[in-house]
Parts: C-alpha cells; structure tokens; sequence
C-alpha cells in the first residue's frame, strides 16, 4: 500500500457529485497533498469524505487580503489530506462539516467567533471561544482587530450563555466552575442529574483564552517556538515540536539527526511524566493513597532527573527552531540510562498491585466508557483513543525522524473506560522506556542546531508530532518579510472534551473526576 | 496486600530532612515558625488558574509529592475561596477570568495574602497584555508577593510563601 493511493477514489467519488477539486502545488503542505475546492462545494466534500471513512483531524482560516482562506483536515490511512477554500472577507459565508463530522463542531463556533465566518447549517450556532472580551461583531484575528482589542473595561462574567437543559421530575442542574476545588485549569461543566445519575454533561470552555494565534503574528522562529511551548505547560516539548517542524518544512531546514534523537529522547520523557502524574492523579481520585504518592515520588524523581540533563523540570524550551538548544552531554546521557532502567523495575513491583487490588477494579472498570464508536465518530486519538480502539500513533502511521527508524508499538484495547486508559498509559510509559534506551544506543554524533536561513518568505509548512495526548497538528505561514503571519495549533484536546462529554453519561456525579482526570483534556491547549 | 504492605516498607519515608543543613528543610522550618507565629500554625491557601498554560499547576501539585509534602510545615490547599488565608493567583489573567479572579479574591476573608506565581502572573509573560489578556495578576487584585519562573520550581513556590508571611 502506497501514500495515498485511496485519493483517486476519492476524488472520483467527488466528481460523481459535481465536485471539482484542484490539486494544489503537491509540495507546498508536506507530507499533506491539498485539494482546492469551491466555497459552495465545502459540505459536499465533507459529506462524502465521512462516507468514505476519514477522520476530521482539523480546521483554521487564515484572513488574506480580501479573502479569508479556510484549510480543513482530514486524515485517512495515516494520509493526511488539506481541504481548501477562499471565502470574501466581505461575505464570509460557508457549509459547516459538524452535520457529518461531530468533530467539528467546537472548532468551527471557534473559526466563527475568530474570523466571523457564518456556517450554514451548524447544529449549534451558540458561540464558543468568545465570552464578553469583545464585541459581536468584533473578529480578533481578521488584520483591522488590534492585538490590543478594542475596549479596556473590566470584562463581565459570561452569564448569558444558554446551557441545554433536560426536563423531567427530579432531574436538576449543578453548575461546577470556572474556579474549581482544587489545582486544576479552569472550566464551566454544567451536569443534568436525576439523583445521582449524570443525564447529560456540557462543557463550557474559554476561560484561559490568551489570543494565542494572533500573538503569534510577527513573531520571529524563535519567539514563536517559545510562545508553542506555552500553548500547554503540560506539552510543551509536543508543541514545540509540532510548531518548529512546521516551520523547519516551510524553510526547508533539515534538522540534524542528533537533535531529532534528542527531540525524541524530551518527547517521550515528557509522555512518561505526564503519565507518572496522571496514574497517581487516577488512582487519588478514588481514595487510593498509596498508588497516588508512589507514583508522585516516581514523577518527582523523573522531574529531577530531567532538570539534571536538560536543564528544565519540564523540558520547556529545550526545542528551537532548527535543533535543540543544548547538546545532551555523555555524562548526562550515561546517567540517563540507569534512571530508565530503575523506573522501569519500580513498575514492575508497581503495577501488578494495582491489578491485584479489588477495590481499585471495582472503581476503574466500566467507569467512564467511551464507546468505540463515539470515539471514532469524534476523531479522538492518544490514549483515549487507543482506549476506545483508535488504533493510530502520529509515530508509526505518518512516521518522521526519529521514529521511522524503530517500531512503534502502540497498545489498543476495546474497553474504553478508565481502567483500559490507565492501562495504556501504563504501557506506553513501558514502551517509552524501551524507546529512551534505543534511541541513545547509539546517539547520532555531529550537531544540534541547523543554520536557519535568512530569508523564508511567504513559505508555509505543517507540523504532526505525536504529543503525549495523541496526535498535534501545528501550521505555520510566514509573510513576505519572514515573519510569522499564522499559527494554528492544534491540540488533540479539541477532540477529548467533546468525548468527556459524552463518556460521563451514565455515571454518577462523584466519578466525574476520576473520569476527567483519566482523559485529562488541556484547557488551555484548548482555549488558545 | 501483603506486596503492597511491603512496598510501603521498602519504600520508607522519603520525606527531606536530613541532613540538617538541607535547603528546603531550612526553608521548610521557616515557613513552619513564620506560619505558626502569625497563622496560629495552619495556612490555607486557594490556588485560582486565571489563564496559565497549567505548567505552573503541575509544579503547585508537586509541592504535596512526598519530597516536599508541604503539609507538613502547615499549609494546605483549600477548595474553597471562604476556607482561605491566602490566594496563589497562576497565569496572566485572562480577559475572560477576570470577573471569577476578583469575585473569588472578595470570598476570600480578610486579611488576605494574594501571592502571584509564575511570570505569566508576575508581569504578563509571554502573553503581555492583549485584547484576551488583563496582564499581570496585579492588574486585577493587590498582590502582596510575586514569584518569577516559568514555571517557578516547588522551592521557589515555598520561598514565595515564606516572603508572603513576612511581608506584614
């Protein structure tokens, strides 16, 4: 099987609805191929790429001149193909993909509060990213909104926004947040509950919007990688990642192979500990404080471990557009190994007891279920996929240096509840072990950092990386001075919120948090 | 239960404090007298999010990891804003935070400490101030301290609550 050889059939299909598609300058998007398409054949191309069997990994517009250019994604056999669309800035008017692709909805309330596009047959045309920082008809990321808004009074509470609500006797509502009890971003969940029973969940998200995208323009390579690494605190070397790959394929820089090892090595180590914290935050959340101060000593361990080697407790910016900023010393790198081995035997004694413990069985399994359907149907991937049966890994199905040198194994289960998302996570920090020790047998010799070129005008460039929480997507277009003139980033979070939503139903309210911290969706991956 | 017992015992208690001379056993006593001299030995903090990138929240949860275990100098983390003594305010404040910041900061009874971690919430960060961002935490409540750091390390975090308490 050859890279896209289903896009034949699929543009047939198209065609066979009157559908006509260019295939834009082939190079451009790689390792993506782009069809242009006309405005009001949007929904078409959605409609039969859902029958087909693609996943909807994504949507940005991009004001230019006049127009507002529209890119979505879509996403089959690891292929990744960019749909693409101009809209008059003066009639911004498109199909919406939300009818055959759920995915799409919070994103597109997203494109339509940012850039004030008007989509025709949204299932929900409430808004969603804006609350009261700006006006109705104000749209921050079109070029006449100034970064600095338009207003400077104090910002009301959002109160207005009208929440779906269920009747019935004895069915209430318990509105939770933004501020919540305890250490944790902040987000509005308004539950329907009838007794103890959750009947319905919906997320309200922004509250941690910071105007990312349109902080992002003019930005220089290196300003925009540090702002990347900031997009989620917890994924910072992903985004990073994500976002200088979009920029190293648009100025086409080839990234030395010891910094792409070294990227891998700050990847994984950022999985690991992710994933450290998680278990031990699962297993709190059901009262289960041994596991939960083990797996917070291991964290603590690795933390310091990697502020040894790397100089930053969580990695922040280590990545740079080109490389990385600091070369892995042979010191570090031969203290580094033992480190993986003793984790590795700590989780051996560990994790068979938490199997072996019946209470934590009773709280974990057929908590929280994410069907495999609805998880295919909302394009999840990472662990809550691989959880529901999204059997796909950035690394291994759309592979990039350094990964295409290993195989990657990537755990799938059916189950989908909390105790099959503990479990994945559990053995992927196994298999990111295994993935530390080879890519250091041997580290690649020679540089870390490319030059970076002077110029890079009116380039653009698209960054997959697999982050810890699945799949990122990051796109990049410089301006004709070489400066930053879009940034999308594309968080796999945009895709875990709508499925919390959707796993919680069911459940009783005290599990929620378990639930939530199972999936533990960023906020402000999210929110931008 | 008899692995768990014994991984319990092998494991042992990890909690720093010897040897004596150590940097955050000091700083721990510190806090400890500063804490039970004017907060009759329990300070109850409110951690509020007003926009961070939630890095500085996972270094907020390592300051309960058994290394730091910052109970044990008597602070503790509230869910409640009422149940407050002191605010540890992350993040450049959102635009769409800044009515739930002020409103949790006029929950929390007075006197207060509002202690801003993080540079994000020291002087804007990386974020500044935008048409989505108010900026620093100041711009929105009286801050008494500021810690620097992206994020700012649980030894960083603890030496902020020590200059809180001796700020008054």
């Amino acid at each position: 099987m050859s890279r896209f050889d289903w896009l034949t059939d699929y543009r047939a299909r198209l065609e066979a609805e009157r559908v006509v598609a260019h295939e834009s300058d082939a190079t451009r998007l790689e390792p993506a191929r782009c069809l242009e398409l006309d405005t009001r054949d949007w929904g078409t191309a959605a409609r039969v790429a859902a029958t087909f069997g693609c996943r909807w990994a994504g949507l940005w517009g991009d004001a230019v001149n006049e127009q507002i250019v529209v890119r979505a994604v879509l996403v089959y056999q690891g292929d990744y193909l960019v749909l693409l669309t101009s809209v008059p800035l003066g009639h911004p008017v498109l199909a919406s993909h939300t009818p055959y692709f759920p995915a799409a909805d919070h994103m597109e309330r997203h494109l339509q509060d940012l850039l004030g596009i008007a989509l025709l047959d949204h299932p929900d045309n409430r808004r969603w990213t804006r609350h009261q920082a700006w006006a109705k008809d104000d749209f921050p990321l079109r070029p006449d909104f100034p970064l600095s808004g338009r207003s400077c009074r104090r910002t009301p509470a959002d109160s207005d926004y009208t929440f779906e609500r269920v009747a019935g006797s004895g069915v209430y509502e318990i509105p939770v947040g933004p501020v919540h009890a305890g250490i944790i971003e902040p987000g509005h969940f308004r539950f329907q509950a009838v007794g103890e029973e959750v009947l319905r969940l919906e997320a309200r998200l922004g509250y941690v919007h910071k105007g990312i995208e349109k902080l992002a323009v003019g930005r220089d390579p290196a300003g925009l990688a540090r702002l990347a690494g900031r997009v989620s605190g917890d994924s910072t070397v992903a985004h990073t990642w994500a976002a200088c790959m979009a920029m190293e394929r648009a100025a086409g820089v080839d990234v030395p192979p010891r910094a792409l090892a070294i990227r891998a090595i700050l990847a994984e180590r950022e999985r690991i500990a992710n994933h450290l914290g998680d278990i031990g935050g699962i297993c709190n959340d059901v009262g289960f404080s041994f596991a939960h101060m083990q797996f917070s000593r291991l964290r603590e361990n690795w933390q310091r471990d990697s502020q040894a080697a790397f100089g930053h407790r969580l990695l922040m910016d280590c990545i740079v557009p080109g490389g990385v900023f600091s070369d892995l010393s042979s010191q570090c790198k031969n203290r580094l190994r033992p480190q993986h081995e003793a984790l590795a035997t700590e989780l051996k004694s560990l994790l068979p007891m938490m199997d072996d413990y019946p209470s934590l069985e009773d709280r974990l399994v057929t908590t929280g279920c994410l069907s495999v359907e609805d998880a295919s149907q909302l394009g999840v991937t990472g662990y809550v996929g691989k959880a529901s049966g999204q059997d796909y890994d950035v690394r291994r199905d759309q592979s990039y240096a350094p990964y295409d040198r290993f195989d990657i194994p990537s755990p799938c289960l059916a189950e989908g509840d909390v105790a099959a998302r503990l479990q994945i996570r559990a053995q992927e920090i196994g298999h990111s072990l295994e993935l530390l020790d080879k890519l250091m047998a041997p580290l690649p010799e020679g540089p870390v950092v490319a030059a970076w070129p002077e110029t890079i005008a009116n380039a653009e460039g698209l960054g997959l990386v697999d982050g810890w929480r699945g799949e990122i997507l990051s796109y990049v277009r410089f301006d004709e001075n070489g400066a930053v003139a879009r940034f999308f980033p594309r968080e796999p979070s945009w895709f875990y919120w709508p499925a919390m939503e959707r796993l919680i139903h069911g459940n009783i309210v005290p599990d929620f948090p378990v639930c939530n911290k199972s999936v533990n969706g960023s906020y402000s991956g999210h929110d931008l | 239960m008899l692995k768990l017992f014994k991984k319990i015992l092998t494991t042992g208690n990890l909690t720093e404090e010897a040897p004596r001379d150590s940097e955050l056993d000091t700083l721990g006593q510190q806090v400890k007298r500063a804490i039970d001299k004017r907060m009759r030995g329990s300070l109850a903090i409110r951690q509020v999010d007003a926009g961070s990138c939630n890095g500085c929240e996972l270094e907020i949860h390592a300051l309960n990891n058994p290394y730091y275990d910052i109970e044990r100098f008597g602070v503790h983390f509230v869910a409640s804003p009422r149940h407050a003594d002191a605010l540890l305010v992350t993040g450049p404040v959102s635009r769409h935070m800044e009515t739930a910041l002020r409103r949790t900061w006029r929950a929390t009874p007075s006197p207060k400490y509002v202690i801003a971690a993080g540079s994000c919430a020291c002087d804007g960060g990386e974020f500044g101030i935008s048409y989505a961002s108010c900026g620093a935490v100041e711009n929105v409540i009286p801050v008494d301290v500021k810690i620097p750091g992206c994020p700012p390390s649980p030894e960083a975090l603890l030496k902020g609550i020590l200059a809180a308490l001796s700020e008054r």
